[in-house]
């Protein structure tokens, strides 16, 4: 017999973010989006950076979340996510994110040799996501630019 | 012989002591609570780690990686976490002890350290060692940007073969006034230990997984993710364990201050009361001379 809901917890190195039944959830698996749904087969998988939503018991409201990079645990009624940072939407500080951008670009704009490209690009896809991810949450469209 | 005068003045520096130590004390305190919050509130990140980590070995059959490889042990780095303070009793005496026992127990051999905290870091650059580099400033608010920096260092002066082991000597909150001093391998990774994680885990390690990528690219993310949360984990510990410690040694500072100025408050009563019988007599005799 297939369970009903799926348990899924959120943890990050500082603290546990997130423990909550659900009915459906959607993972940014390293090599793209996975959905889970109850009953799902055990699996391990790394984390990329991305959106991890999810929907309440009801089914009707969803959350969302920006998570970096981590690993998930699957298993047929829970799911467990290791993640190196993990916010809700509703924290985010979209100020900080877009400040975080431009430095981002400008580092990478700027032609020098010395930079850290993984970090640069880390950085800005962080960015990305954060300011992503806040703006569905708040209703207002993702480019709005 | 000390006058009146001597005494009040010696008893109200006690007492401003005194205020100073009942300050810190609670200071402490609240810094203790919080610490202990943080190392409790990392606990299921570390173990739910482990238990991934786990049964992702458990699915290699012969597992390699640099970080596995084991080494004669010629080149010993120790990472020694200490305060970032003074006036927490014998904290960071205690720590630097056991730090030195485990150097003198591997003499001979290549030692290099890390200290973490202001005061090892004094200590150890005093006793002419061979510091890598050096993390102060960082334990009044335990960041996991932190521990990820001196993992990241470590791993990777392990990899290239710098280094041969790597440990790690901090004190393991127990009570506030007792804590563990601890010496743990940190590198090479040994066989994850069982039981951290056996209680909430249960037999889920048995379960036949899915991997989306390739176990050996797995645990190349997990093991230098599984050495980042162990240096958390210590630092926690040593920052609770040294709250816990000034906590403790300020209260018993503030217990010594009362008694100091209750003895204080006795001796000058003695001298005033001398001083008043002294004075009697002299009236006494002066009145019966003249009668």
């Amino acid at each position: 017999m297939l369970p009903e809901s799926i348990e899924l917890i959120v943890v990050t190195p500082e603290r546990q973010l997130l423990r909550q039944r659900t009915k459906e959830v959607q993972l940014p698996g390293a090599d793209g989006y996975l959905g889970i749904l109850p009953g799902h087969a055990p699996l391990i998988t790394e984390l990329g950076i991305g959106e991890l939503s999810y929907h309440d018991m009801s089914g009707k409201e969803s959350v969302h979340l920006a998570v970096l990079r981590g690993f998930a645990e699957v298993l047929p009624d829970r799911v467990t996510v290791l993640a190196e940072t993990a916010e809700f939407a509703a924290d985010i500080d979209i100020a900080r994110a877009e400040a975080a951008k431009a430095r981002a670009e400008k580092r990478l704009a700027s032609g020098d040799t010395n930079i850290d490209w993984d970090r640069v690009t880390v950085a800005l896809q962080r960015a990305l996501i954060r300011i992503q991810v806040a703006r569905k949450y708040r209703g207002v469209p993702v480019d709005s630019r | 012989m000390p006058t009146l005068l001597d005494f009040r003045r010696r008893i109200r520096s006690v007492k401003s002591t005194q205020q100073i130590t009942r300050a810190m004390k609670f200071v402490a305190a609240a810094r203790l609570r919080r610490a202990q919050e943080a190392a409790l509130a990392a606990r299921p990140y570390a173990r739910e780690l482990a238990r991934v980590l786990r049964s992702t070995m458990s699915r290699i059959v012969e597992p390699e990686h640099p970080l596995l490889a084991v080494r004669p042990e010629e080149r010993i780095l120790a990472i020694v976490l200490t305060g970032e303070r003074g006036l927490a009793g014998a904290f960071n005496t205690n720590i630097l002890r056991k730090a030195n026992e485990f150097f003198r127990g591997h003499k001979g051999k290549k030692l290099s350290v890390i200290p973490v905290g202001k005061k090892g870091r004094d200590s150890l650059k005093k006793a002419g060692f061979n510091l890598i580099s050096e993390y102060i400033n960082v334990l009044a608010k335990v960041e996991f940007a932190t521990a990820r920096d001196i993992s990241t260092l470590v791993t990777d002066l392990y990899s290239k073969e710098e280094i041969d082991s790597v440990y790690i000597i901090f004190s393991e909150f127990k009570t506030v006034m007792t804590a563990n001093l601890v010496v743990e391998k940190l590198l090479p990774v040994e066989a994850v230990r069982e039981g951290e994680g056996a209680a909430a885990g249960g037999t889920s390690s048995q379960v036949d997984y899915i991997y989306e990528q390739p176990e050996e690219q797995l645990l190349d993310k997990l093991l230098p993710r599984y050495i980042e949360t162990q240096i958390l984990r210590a630092m926690l510990e040593s920052s609770a364990a040294e709250h816990g410690a000034r906590m403790t040694a300020m209260e018993s500072a503030t217990k010594n201050a009362g008694d100091v100025i209750e003895a204080l408050t006795l001796h000058m009563n003695k001298v005033r009361q001398a001083a008043i019988t002294k004075e009697i007599i002299e009236i006494v005799s002066g009145a019966s001379s003249t009668a």
